[in-house]
């Protein structure tokens, strides 16, 4: 067995690995530590010969580490007492020790890797390690930042959950709702990282959505009866099933109008759709109604054949229950599709005006479309301009400028 | 894809401890659902019951029974998202089959893969 089915196995077990070594030993900190140790002692291991079961192995062989790192802290004395019965058992090598698929304690551990108590790129690191079973290089790999980046996230992320005494179980039922919130929007955070890339030379880093979407279905199987779990996995499949559209073969963006329907992923929009009616059943949330917008565009035949209308009515729905700049600026694009560039031009300048979206190269962007709609030509190529200026793709910065020549030069 | 491939071997094997087969088969699509790579599976019915459509002439000849021989036959199968071919692999390994039977690993083309620029 060689690296790559090391890898695979991992993938599958990390989760539940971490979380019954979390809990056997009360530190998820040294829980994570025991387990990266024996995915190392795999690797060099595994070659040589391969173990009949290689998940009881990594269990067993993570255990017996984190034993013998309690046993080396001597500020754990109490707790190795406890232990030190148990590794009279151990100590023959047992490969058929139950990983403890407890379900709750997948979740707990999801619940931990996204708590409050750690920063928003700690929470996304420790997801992708010990939830979803990513290396260090493969995290600085899809979010494009050094390894020793992510290995600091890493453990300071581990301390800090350390110092602030996070226990590993479900958050009480009066907190659960809010903190399943928090998990979700890390979920959302790694999808849209891999369906926008903010930088780099890519559009779409498809293995990051991908990534997404697996924890969302693993959060959906946990958590059958949350709406918003059933509607982050929608909005994510439906929004997933344009990709193969949306850059040409050079890698360019295509803009919603000009893809070609025919390459949307037919499977993803129908799993999308089942998962926004199970998403339904109770009213939907910010999750579910992105879906449901995205939905009704998965559903269109064209851009003239969709149902602007009642994508307007899902954005000033979603406007009401999570009102952002963003929404409002969706909103302004939508209403320009259904009732003419000049509607659309008062929402997006009022928007300006509250400046509630400094800095971002969406509002340019969408001012330029519609005043280059509304035949201001000098003032769309300017806003162009101006949004290539302060856009950090650069495939979409390339666009954008395109765009702005094709309107001519300044005041002509 | 993982695909069942059953032999007369397997089969009689499956059919001696049909209950055990049922529960282990719902324990491996629940692992699958919430190691969140579960799309899709089915088990078939009994090769015998099915009937073949051969195109081979000018109109469709329909044939009651089996698809050619009786060795080896689609029984069943396993659709997965993962991230890896060694990654479905690891799973084949897990599939609840009996003594005899053969699992097939194939990937479902993606026609509709992102084109990638930087390769």
């Amino acid at each position: 067995m060689g690296t790559a089915e090391v890898e695979a196995v991992w993938r599958i077990e990390s989760a539940r690995i971490v979380a019954a070594l979390t809990r056997f030993t009360g530190d998820f900190g040294l829980a994570e530590d025991a387990a990266q140790e024996a995915v190392a002692d795999a690797l060099v291991a595994w070659p040589l010969a391969s173990p009949a079961n290689p998940a009881g192995w990594l269990m067993a062989t993570a255990r017996r580490r984190a034993i013998d790192a309690i046993r080396r802290r001597a500020a754990l004395r109490d707790r190795y007492a406890l232990l030190a019965a148990d590794t009279a058992v151990d100590s023959t090598f047992d490969e058929d020790v139950d990983p403890d698929p407890i379900v709750d304690d997948v979740l707990a551990l999801m619940f931990v890797s996204c708590h409050p108590v750690l920063s928003p790129e700690a929470r996304v690191a420790l997801t992708l390690r010990v939830v979803a079973g990513l290396s260090s290089e493969e995290i600085a790999r899809a979010f494009l930042v050094p390894v020793p980046t992510v290995q600091a996230r890493i453990t300071r992320a581990k301390k800090t959950i350390a110092a602030a005494g996070v226990p590993f179980e479900l958050p009480p039922v009066g907190e659960r709702r809010e903190r399943l919130g928090g998990v979700l929007s890390v979920i959302y955070v790694i999808f849209t990282e891999g369906s926008t890339a903010t930088s780099g030379d890519r559009l779409l880093r498809p293995d990051v959505a991908y990534e997404a979407i697996r924890l969302a279905r693993t959060l959906a199987a946990l958590q059958p009866d949350e709406p918003e779990v059933h509607g982050l996995l929608a909005l994510c499949e439906l929004t997933a099933s344009r990709f193969p559209a949306r850059t040409s073969p050079d890698g360019a963006p295509i803009l919603l109008a000009d893809q070609d329907r025919r390459r949307w992923d037919f499977s993803a929009i129908r799993r999308g759709l089942a998962a926004l009616a199970r998403a339904s059943t109770r009213g939907l949330g910010p999750y579910g109604l992105q879906a449901a917008i995205a939905a009704v565009h998965a559903s269109a035949p064209s851009v003239e054949a969709t149902d602007w209308d009642r994508i307007v009515v899902l954005y000033e729905a979603l406007d009401r229950i999570a009102p952002s700049p963003v929404v409002e600026l969706n909103r302004a694009v939508a209403v320009a599709m259904a009732s003419g560039p000049a509607q659309a031009l008062a929402i997006v300048d009022a928007l300006i005006a509250s400046n509630r979206l400094p800095g971002s190269h969406l509002v340019p962007t969408v001012r330029g479309e519609l005043l280059a709609r509304l035949g201001r030509r000098a003032e769309a190529r300017a806003e162009l301009e101006l949004a290539a200026r302060l856009c950090a793709n650069q495939r979409e910065r390339s666009v954008l400028l395109r765009k702005a020549a094709s309107l001519g030069v300044p005041n002509d | 894809m993982l695909i069942m491939r059953g032999t007369d071997e397997s089969n009689a094997a499956m059919m001696a401890d049909i209950d055990e087969m049922i529960a282990r088969s719902r324990q491996f699509i629940e692992d699958l659902f919430k190691a969140g790579v579960y799309v899709a599976a089915e088990g078939l019915d009994d090769p015998g019951k099915g009937v073949v459509v051969d195109f081979s002439g000018e109109a469709p000849v329909v044939t009651d029974g089996p698809y050619g021989e009786t060795k080896e036959l689609f029984g069943g199968f396993f659709l997965l998202d993962v991230a890896s071919k060694q990654e479905a692999v690891e799973w084949a390994k897990r599939v609840p089959a009996p003594r005899g039977a053969k699992v097939e690993v194939r990937r479902v083309p993606e026609g509709d893969e992102v084109p990638q620029v930087d390769k």
